[in-house]
């Protein structure tokens, strides 16, 4: 139920509604009224609708730390 | 896209653990972190460190009550459009399931999102459309937003959300398990942040560590909790840090706190859990299928439902024992013939063990 899929928002379509990009080929479009969405962005859906955005250098930068502390 | 990969450090994080001698229990409450574990052999590999984990209520299709269930059956019956995500129609209430009311012609349609119910209610201007809110923290913003736009006067929902906070609070004062610490839910603490756990490590002492759902966010969360032990503390911290922002999604919160008021509720396999309920706010309860058709529902409110016969989801979902030690498990319930929700919900962990370990 919780599933949520990352996906990056192609096409702004109106106020709450954006078409997004799985990466794998396919697209839908999807409510954006609970974040602040703009083209580009890699946002994670669930249930049809986005919850939150992405932060990709934020991603790198845990596996960074871990081995960091992994090696300390 | 952002499938974090790293073999080095997960070996390194691996021969760590190993070397530790551990005897521990860790509990988290999510059907894809139980996904993650069996799919990539991680829940043998952290039982050889002595590490056991357990899956616990996390599972909304689970936890919903055979009375819910029920009651969405009886509006079925008389005659309402009833839409679902998919995996709730398959889950049997007392005897039948929303599959069964299908097959002998009902009007039950299952949705992607409550966007595609709101859309089934528009173009059936003349019949009453009720929707299943089932799940956790994640998903009731999805519903709020949709409440807070006008929906058509013939919507309504049957709100079954409920808060996951409450029940692990639940688990610790049941005391049937000793938890060593919690691997928290990535995607309801995406909605809520960090805070909500907070009074779980500062009243119970029980280490917390928030993680995503790749196997390396698993070993890195699990990893976390190890250290916490170690070192005598019990706090919430947060591995899934691209995702979950410490004060959690504001807009997301807003949009639960304007439409949901917080109730006590029965979970399957555990007794009335204080405060783990969102139920809509007296404002919204044109749009209320609990209000506007209370009449018609009197007759299951009024009712109890037992377990089905032998079944044992209860004691999976409080953790005590695992779907294997079941006696139905992959014998008398399967997947294509489920006794209990934990077999029907791609999320239950008898689901989750029968598909990847049974199936040969």
């Amino acid at each position: 139920m919780c599933l949520s899929v990352p996906a990056k928002v192609m096409e702004i379509e109106d106020k709450d509604h954006a078409i997004v990009d799985y990466g794998d080929g396919t697209s839908r479009k999807v409510n954006i009224s609970l974040i602040d969405a703009k083209i580009g962005d890699y946002v994670l859906i669930h249930a049809g609708f986005a919850i939150q955005s992405i932060d990709e250098k934020e991603a790198m930068a845990t596996i960074d730390i871990f081995r960091e502390m992994m090696e300390g | 896209m952002f499938h974090l990969k790293d073999k080095d450090l997960a070996k390194k994080i691996v021969n760590d653990i190993k070397k530790k001698n551990l005897n521990l229990r860790f509990m988290h409450v999510c059907g894809t972190h139980q996904d993650t574990l069996v799919k990539n052999g991680l829940d043998v590999l952290f039982k050889e460190c002595g590490i056991d984990i357990r899956q616990g209520p996390g599972c909304p299709v689970c936890v919903t009550t055979a009375k819910e269930i029920e009651k969405i059956m009886l509006l079925a019956r008389k005659n309402k459009i009833i839409t679902s995500f998919g995996d709730m129609i398959n889950v049997p209430g007392e005897k039948e399931s929303l599959r069964d009311l299908k097959g002998e012609g009902h009007d039950i349609r299952t949705v992607y999102s409550i966007e595609d119910a709101i859309k089934v209610a528009k173009e059936n201007k003349n019949r009453d459309v009720v929707f299943m809110a089932i799940g956790f923290e994640t998903t009731a913003p999805t519903t709020a937003s949709v409440m807070l736009k006008d929906p058509p006067p013939n919507f309504s929902i049957l709100s079954c959300h409920r808060l996951i906070p409450p029940a692990l609070k639940a688990i610790l004062d049941m005391g049937e398990l000793k938890i060593d610490g919690f691997i928290e839910p990535g995607h309801v603490s995406t909605i809520i942040g960090l805070k909500p756990y907070e009074f779980i490590s500062k009243n119970y002492k029980v280490p917390q560590v928030v993680a995503g759902f790749e196997p390396i966010d698993l070993l890195m969360g699990v990893w976390m909790l190890v250290k916490q032990i170690e070192k005598g503390e019990a706090i919430v911290e947060n591995e899934y840090t691209r995702v979950v922002k410490k004060e959690g999604n504001p807009k997301a919160l807003a949009a639960i706190n304007e439409v949901f008021k917080i109730e006590d509720m029965a979970w399957r396999g555990f007794p009335v859990i204080p405060n783990s309920a969102m139920k809509l706010k007296k404002k919204f309860e044109d749009h209320d299928a609990e209000k506007i058709f209370e009449d018609e529902l009197q007759e299951v409110n009024e009712k109890e439902f037992s377990e089905p016969e032998g079944c044992r989801c209860g004691e999976v979902l409080r953790g005590i024992i695992t779907s294997e030690e079941c006696p139905l498990f992959g014998k008398a319930c399967i997947p294509s013939h489920p006794i209990g929700p934990c077999m029907v919900s791609a999320e239950g962990s008898c689901n989750i063990e029968f598909c990847y370990k049974r199936k040969k």
